[in-house]
């Protein structure tokens, strides 16, 4: 049984806390080392969310905000994949939810005063459970990219952000998805905390001509790994047997 | 060459950013009715048994500067130290609670119940304790931390036995500061840094 600790994060694959090219992380990231332990309960449980509390639409961010009365402006989305852990098993009912500037680059958030212009019909954010397999869906639009105050030109590529659950509290993941094809990936400080390159592409979703609806949609498949759980089964015996 | 190990990676972290209001918290962002029900507004509803209890503080960044933008998770068991879902666990105990710092002050406020002990796979006794997850801008992966009690008794808890320096223990326990009132400042970096588990 896959019922032990969590597997331990490797810390290599993930960003540097530190980073200066991204500098708010300067002041915001600890100077000393994490303490590493096996995982407890208070990591191992997690909450839980019912379909009950959704609604029918908080998946569709093109009708969402405007409750279906008008959809969004901007290039029509999917956005599809699984939520999987490091053994490859998916995580069926757990919560996504993602949020993202509108086609312009600009957020529906009191601090955001990019000059682009509010979109009345979008909100910008959405939130979906996994199915059985693991597999979730947004309709959306493309957001635009935008600029940020951190060196004197810096853009963000498209992105949209996300938040993935779990089963468990030690799962719990943000991260962010990117556009195939856009050139400001390489140039960004914020994608560029990820040190592997190879890593930083596992963040970029590949367009999936597949998935996508004639005279509707593009898609794009992005698939989200979690954290996995070891065997507990040797993990009653008493110390030194 | 080797056989290949039949495992997959975690997806690589991103910061949270200073927009993860609107999609974690939309009614703190401005943006009240994005979903009809928001989740995590309150770890406890009418009816739970146990102390209610207010933790309030902030988190310093390494300047000493309150943030005004962290947002925090936290995720206890109820006063019987059971999960929800566990059998026997308080119907009104979610245990899982959203709090964002306060954008004028800096401050941030948890409404709960006092937490229960509990056990480790192995047997071995936690003193109470509520798991905190922490975001913001300039956060490039979640930071993982503990709230203890100044009022428990801490001395046999396995995770505070492993801090070797003994000084730094201090900055996960919670002070009493009056009835059912708790302070805990969290702090990023420098002088006083709070200590971020990896668990
Ligand atoms: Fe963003």
């Amino acid at each position: 049984m896959l019922d032990g600790p969590l597997i331990p994060r490797n810390r290599a694959i993930h960003p540097d806390p530190y980073d200066p090219g991204y500098k708010t992380s300067v002041p915001r990231s600890p100077n000393l080392p994490l303490l590493s332990l096996d995982s407890t309960p208070s990591e191992e449980t997690g909450p839980t969310f019912g379909h009950s509390r959704l609604g029918a639409l908080d998946n569709n961010l093109i009708l969402n905000w405007t409750r279906g009365a008008a959809p969004a402006v901007g290039e029509r989305i999917l956005m599809h994949g699984r939520v999987l852990d490091e053994h490859g098993r998916p995580v069926p009912n757990t919560l996504v939810e993602i949020w993202q500037a509108n086609a312009g680059g600009r957020y529906r958030h009191k601090k955001d005063g990019y000059l682009a212009p509010l979109d009345p019909n979008f909100g910008g954010a959405g939130r979906t459970l996994t199915d059985e397999y693991g597999r979730y869906q947004f309709l959306t639009i493309r957001p635009g990219a935008y600029p940020w105050p951190n060196r004197a030109n810096d853009w963000r590529p498209m992105h949209i952000h996300i938040s993935v659950f779990g089963h468990s509290f030690g799962q719990r993941l943000i991260t962010q998805m990117y556009f195939e094809g856009d050139p400001l990936i390489p140039l960004c400080p914020i994608a560029a905390t990820i040190k592997n390159r190879a890593q930083l592409d596992r963040l970029v979703a590949p367009l999936d001509m597949a998935a996508s609806k004639p005279l509707d949609y593009l898609a794009y498949k992005f698939d989200i790994v979690l954290r996995g759980r070891r065997q507990s089964m040797f993990e009653n015996k008493p110390e030194g047997m | 060459m080797v056989q290949k190990l039949d495992m997959l990676q975690e997806t690589p972290s991103q910061t949270a950013g200073p927009y993860v209001h609107i999609g974690m918290m939309p009614t703190y962002a401005g943006n009240a009715g994005t979903f009809d029900d928001e989740i995590g507004t309150s770890p406890i509803s009418d009816g739970a048994q146990g102390d209610v209890i207010e933790i309030t503080g902030s988190v310093y960044d390494g300047t000493g500067w309150a943030m005004r933008d962290a947002l925090i998770e936290s995720w206890q068991p109820d006063a019987q130290g059971k999960f929800a879902g566990q059998d026997g666990a308080d119907p009104n105990v979610s245990g899982f609670c959203r709090f964002a710092a306060d954008a004028e002050s800096g401050e941030f406020c948890l409404r709960t119940v006092k937490p229960g002990a509990v056990a480790t796979a192995g047997g071995t006794l936690q003193a109470p304790h509520i798991a905190l997850w922490i975001v913001a801008r300039g956060i490039n992966i979640g930071l993982q931390t503990r709230i203890y009690f100044e009022d428990e008794d801490n001395s046999n808890d396995p995770v505070l036995a492993r801090i070797e320096q003994r000084p730094r223990v201090d900055t996960l326990i919670a002070k009493k500061t009056g009835p059912g009132q708790y302070r805990f400042d969290i702090r990023l970096q420098g002088a006083g840094e709070t200590v971020f588990l990896d668990m």
